[in-house]
């Protein structure tokens, strides 16, 4: 028995949500007082393998076939299912992703097995039970789930657990094959069209977000939300309506119908803070509100407000946050 | 083309969430029950592709009796019939194999539905369905079109991007913004929905994997600090020195 944490690669290393899910794996395997052991697909340098024993992975199972540098649900199943098979794992343990999550939901049927995406917290686990709490009604509730079958599959809700480092062990890597068939790869995409990302932080991962509302009357005066998030190495985002009224792209836009961020910092400029954003947005762990309008709703859900005009208050941030030293 | 949407029942994006019985169940008490928004990306574009190339569309919902207003609506918006399949939708695997259940009965060409429902928020439904079939899941997608009788193009998400997934039919998507522009129901469709067929299955005896058994709500923040306009950069610094996330 042991517990098999799912790790996704993005430009050769190891995105961070794979990282905290590594982390929450291994504290898992403690608890239950076995080892975690990584599974890893595609194109992923050795070295950053090898350095998810930082995360106290013992041992990274590595599937290098080079059909799987593009997401094929179907094969990427297989191989974890081996993997899984392998190992006896008990507990399977994903980041809550677009591919974390897919792949989870077809392993539960697959391996017979419960499964708990969104997941905020470490299993507790008296009298032989396994309770999770994970995010339900978009934010705006927690539910515990019991996970009733031999098998507990757990899609952790990205930014909820810290990259533990235990520097400088390393985990041994391991080559492993599923003898994949071509019909794993039926429908494998054509393309895979990646954003320009600028700065290089993917929005789903940032720790901070600067995110623009209506507030900023037209996508000409985007700059101001671009220049203080490059300031801080943050991603940037947008309310429902400016999606609506294509001043941004649909894959910015955060809250109830759109992505659901909890970053460390998430600073609102100009948007009034309808439910259903904030749904998007209150699992963040320091909010900032900047609006014009002192009435605003979004100053209730805040930690730090400032009343006033973005075209003033935004370009003093910028200055402040370029001053301040890396 | 068969084309089958999966719609759950569920709270207005603007409801506020409670619990009763001890924080055991959610207190519908108040509650304006509307049809899944991720949902209804999937029903108007397949209404677009029935449209467009003749076809049917039929909804299924798993559900109690009181989702019965919102699968109505959702032959208002178009939809030709309907099957409501009388569970209480326990967990996500109880009602993936409702889905599949019902699915091979009647051979349909695609099974669409919203990415996640916005209460439970699993991401799970049709990524099950798929697997229980046996057939290919393409998910959450924004896009979909026909590329000929057999083969759908569709766009997905990934992070950071996007894929562009061809698939034989069969097969499984789930649905996000901007797959279609959901619409109002009219007064002809609203009058119409009244005499279309809805069908009311009982369940397959099946498992729930998941056991909701409390809820608990966001802890309330300690209140706002306001910095005032003049001084703005004074944020940075708090941000750094007292809420220690820069």
């Amino acid at each position: 028995m042991s517990v098999l944490v799912f790790v996704e690669g993005f430009n050769g290393e190891i995105k961070k949500s794979s990282l905290e899910a590594a982390s929450y794996g291994n504290q898992v395997a403690q608890q239950l007082g076995t080892t975690a052991t990584a599974v890893a697909i595609g194109e992923v340098h050795e070295e950053a393998l090898a350095k998810l024993g930082e995360q106290g992975i013992s041992k990274v199972l590595y599937d290098a076939d080079s059909r799987l540098n593009q997401f094929v649900a179907d094969a990427y199943v297989k191989v974890i299912a081996k993997a899984a098979q392998q190992e006896s794992a008990k507990v399977l343990v994903f980041s809550n992703s677009n591919i974390g999550a897919a792949v989870g939901s077809k392993l539960a049927v697959r391996l017979n097995g419960s499964l708990a995406t969104n997941v905020t917290t470490l299993p507790k686990t008296d009298g032989g039970s396994f309770v999770v709490t994970r995010g339900v009604f978009s934010g705006k509730a927690f539910a515990d789930v019991a996970l009733t079958s031999d098998v507990k599959i757990i899609a952790v809700k990205k930014n909820a657990f810290e990259v533990s480092s235990n520097g400088g062990s390393t985990a041994t890597v391991e080559k492993l094959s599923a003898d994949l068939a071509d019909a794993d790869f039926a429908a494998a995409p054509k393309e895979t069209i990646m954003q320009e990302t600028d700065g290089g932080v993917l929005l789903p991962e940032a720790e901070i977000v600067v995110s623009g509302g209506r507030g900023l009357k037209g996508p000409e005066n985007w700059h101001l939300v671009e220049d203080l998030a490059k300031a801080l190495g943050a991603a940037t985002a947008c309310s429902k309506p400016v999606s609506d009224l294509d001043w941004r792209p649909h894959h910015e836009h955060v809250g109830q119908t759109g992505i659901t961020v909890s970053p460390n910092l998430y600073i609102a400029i100009g948007i009034s803070g309808a439910i259903q954003h904030l749904a998007g947005v209150n699992s963040s762990k320091v909010i900032v509100v900047i609006n014009k309008d002192p009435e605003a709703p979004f100053f209730k859900a805040a930690d730090y407000g400032i009343v006033g005009d973005a075209f003033d208050v935004v370009p003093k941030l910028i200055e402040a946050a370029r001053a301040l030293d890396k | 083309m068969k084309i089958l949407v999966c719609i759950s029942n569920v709270p207005d994006t603007t409801s506020k969430i409670n619990f009763t019985g001890d924080n055991k169940s959610f207190d519908k008490n108040g509650v304006q029950f509307v049809i899944n928004p991720w949902d209804e990306y999937a029903l108007t574009r397949a209404i677009e592709l029935k449209e467009a190339k003749g076809g049917t569309v039929t909804v299924l919902n798993v559900g109690e009796a009181d989702a019965e207003p919102n699968i109505r609506k959702a032959l208002a918006i178009g939809a030709d019939d309907a099957i409501r399949v009388n569970a209480h939708p326990k967990d996500a695997y109880f009602v993936a194999q409702q889905i599949t259940a019902i699915a091979k009965q009647n051979n349909y060409d695609m099974i669409l539905m919203g990415k996640e429902s916005i209460d439970y928020n699993g991401f799970q439904v049709h990524n099950m369905v798929a697997e229980m079939l046996g057939i290919p899941s393409v998910t959450p997608a924004f896009k979909l079109d026909m590329v000929d009788d057999s083969t759908a193009r569709l766009e997905r998400e990934i992070e950071g991007g996007k894929e562009v997934v061809e698939v034989k039919l069969p097969f499984v998507a789930s649905a996000q913004q901007p797959m279609s522009e959901p619409r109002i129901p009219n007064m002809r469709g609203i009058m119409t929905a009244r005499t279309k067929p809805l069908q009311v299955v009982d369940a397959v005896s099946a498992e729930a994997k998941a056991d909701y058994v409390g809820y608990s709500k966001p802890e309330k923040k300690g209140g706002v600090k306001m910095i005032d306009a003049e001084n703005a950069g004074e944020l940075i610094s708090l941000l750094r020195n007292e809420a220690k996330v820069l």
